[in-house]
């Protein structure tokens, strides 16, 4: 129970910080928010997923991918095509000269379901290609770059020409994909109406639960010897091949991982959302989620969600009121956060924040503040005192 | 396994045999036609001035550097045709030329990621710190004198600390093969002390490949001697008996 506690929430100042995000979540923006914010909170959220994804991959094992848009596609788009088969049943498309197929099937002139998407009848199916083909895909570009030991900018390059491979093919393949205006439309989810108040409610819960699951599997992934051989990896390469390890198999590992949990945030986007479309798949919004992982501290399970909420808070208010300001804001913001801030709105907590909360406190801050300058080395020592 | 610490002549099972080792860069061939047996017990010292491609055999036996032809047999294992982690697994470490610890880690956690145990993705998930883990890097601790650091955070060790602490990281694995590349550099005189005694104790029931400048240091640990000049080994032997080699003067105090 102890090692749970320690291992999995991370010791006292892990699992305050999980409360604290919990209570936030699924209490506060709840009773807080009218059910049009809090849908747009869901949204966020689900690129959270990605965030914390990242924050695995590039802050704790130091590969900077900018092609994660395309797992959050994926798993978007599988969930798409389930959701679009459901709303494409005979009855309510009898006005096509195909029945029973996707509306943009049917206007490109396909008059039978591709053999692609007839799994995707199946909701058991969906789910497994949800998460099996973006982490497939993941497993065969890690396998590819690093057991070649493709590494540091040459595999980010690489990335991000994925992420413009695959928003490229999407649109071209209009008839299968539907283009670039995406699979659109989506209604029922095995006959529950996705669109009501009261489902965007659920799937907002949901979508928040799932979240936390992702976070506290992180947490144990980075509290075992698996994290700590990330670090050791990102830092010294070569010691870690010649302690006996198969660097690359580590790598394709957390890639994988963060490739999985991205897909899930697609897949919750489509359901909360109610469409899919190749402007989550391409470069652009891949770069936007490696920012919203820097503003929120890439060291930082906890962080990476704060700081996809602030950005996309930014984002949604000043996009409203200064329309053609806000992309130099981004950029701006992403320029301060790397020169200033390079552990993000989780490393000025962990240097400013706590200094700030024990005067509050009116306590000298004690021995605690001095191992945590990195709350890693925090979390290890906990661990160590654990082991004892 | 012979119980003599010299190992000159018995030829017969070496630990490790370097046999018409060749490599070339672009043509020009760093290691030529080597010829190298280690026994063990055996400390052998490898000197030579520098681009005498040193570093480069120690490379290639742990396999960063490919052969252009030739083998190296360790044991019954052909190292030329296996992966870095695979010639580590089969019991041959390495220690590089500046100290490669991992500088955010405690020295407890370097010592135990070294540890010869969930080596794989899923067993380093599942590891678990054991009493035996614990146990082993203590006693690896005190060995090369850390053990009062054993919770020091590895950036904020000396330069000799931190030479000691990659020969632990070692000393985990349980090498038969121990290859040291100038473990002596930075060091003040009385840590150089302190460490020959070290590859002293640790070089019981296996073999240590080190390279070095330090001719004193050289002269304390060293068995056997290998001088190599332009890739070629242009002497072998006792300490005595290679220094006074007129080829060896030649190529220390000539050209």
């Amino acid at each position: 129970m102890k090692a749970v506690y320690e291992k999995l929430l991370g010791g006292r100042s892990g699992f305050v910080g999980l409360l604290i995000l919990a209570a936030l979540l699924l209490v506060v923006f709840p009773l807080g928010l009218d059910i049009f914010r809090l849908g747009l909170v869901g949204k966020y959220l689900t690129y959270a997923f990605v965030a914390v994804g990242l924050v695995l991959c590039w802050g704790y094992g130091g590969i900077l991918s900018l092609g994660q848009g395309v797992f959050f596609g994926l798993g978007g788009y599988c969930m798409a095509m389930f959701l679009k088969l459901e709303a494409s049943d005979p009855i309510s498309t009898k006005i096509q000269s195909t029945p029973g197929i996707p509306d943009f099937m049917d206007w490109n002139q396909i008059t039978s379901l591709p053999a692609m998407w007839q799994p995707f009848h199946s909701f058991s199916f969906t789910v497994l290609a949800v998460l099996a083909v973006p982490t497939l895909l993941a497993l065969v570009i890690g396998m590819a770059m690093f057991k070649r030991r493709v590494g540091d900018v040459y595999f980010s390059i690489v990335t991000q020409a994925i992420a413009a491979i695959l928003s490229i093919l999407i649109i071209g393949q209009q008839g299968l994909t539907g283009g670039v205006n995406g699979i659109t439309d989506l209604k029922t989810l095995m006959g529950w109406d996705i669109r009501t108040d009261s489902a965007r409610l659920i799937l907002y819960f949901i979508n928040a639960g799932l979240l936390i699951v992702c976070i506290l599997f992180g947490r144990l992934i980075l509290t075992s010897k698996l994290g700590r051989l990330l670090m050791a990896m990102r830092d010294k390469e070569e010691r870690v091949r010649f302690s006996g390890y198969d660097v690359a198999s580590f790598k394709v590992f957390v890639y994988c991982i963060a490739a999985m949990f991205s897909a899930i945030g697609g897949a919750m986007f489509t359901l909360q959302v109610g469409f899919m479309s190749p402007s989550f798949v391409g470069i652009v919004p891949s770069i936007e989620m490696v920012i919203y992982a820097a503003v929120g501290g890439r060291m930082s399970l906890l962080g990476a969600v704060y700081g996809t909420l602030l950005v996309n808070f930014g984002k949604t208010y000043f996009s409203e009121s200064f329309p053609e300001l806000w992309l130099f804001l981004m950029g701006g913001l992403f320029i301060v956060v790397v020169l200033y801030f390079p552990n993000g709105l989780a490393g000025l907590y962990e240097t400013q924040g706590k200094r700030l909360l024990a005067r509050l406190r009116g306590k000298k801050p004690a021995a605690e503040t001095a191992v945590t300058a990195d709350s890693q080395i925090a979390i290890d020592n906990i661990n160590l005192e654990a082991s004892k | 396994m012979s119980d003599a610490p010299i190992g000159f002549e018995s030829t017969d099972h070496p630990v490790l045999a370097i046999e018409d080792l060749t490599v070339s860069f672009d043509g020009f061939k760093a290691v030529d036609g080597l010829n190298l047996y280690v026994q063990r017990n055996e400390v052998r010292v490898v000197i030579g001035p520098n681009g005498a491609g040193k570093t480069t055999v120690l490379d290639l036996i742990c396999g960063k550097t490919a052969a252009t032809s030739g083998s190296i047999r360790f044991n019954n294992h052909e190292l030329t045709k296996m992966s870095e982690h695979e010639i580590v697994r089969v019991g041959v470490g390495r220690k590089f030329q500046t100290p490669s610890i991992y500088e955010n880690l405690s020295v407890f956690e370097n010592l135990e990621i070294s540890f010869p145990r969930g080596r794989k993705v899923l067993g380093a998930l599942l590891f678990k710190r054991t009493p035996d883990v614990v146990e082993r890097v203590e006693v690896v601790a005190a060995e090369i004198f850390l053990r009062e650091h054993l919770y020091t955070q590895a950036d904020l060790l000396s330069h000799g600390q931190k030479q000691w602490l990659e020969i632990g990281m070692l000393l985990m694995q349980e090498p038969e093969l121990l290859m040291l590349d100038e473990p002596v550099a930075g060091m003040s005189v009385s840590e150089r002390e302190k460490t020959a005694q070290l590859l002293g104790r640790i070089s019981q029931g296996r073999s240590v490949v080190v390279i070095e400048h330090d001719m004193e240091f050289v002269k304390s640990i060293a068995h056997k001697v290998t001088v190599l000049h332009q890739g070629k080994i242009l002497a072998e032997g006792s300490m005595e008996k290679v220094q006074s080699d007129p080829k060896v003067i030649d190529v220390y105090l000539g050209h």
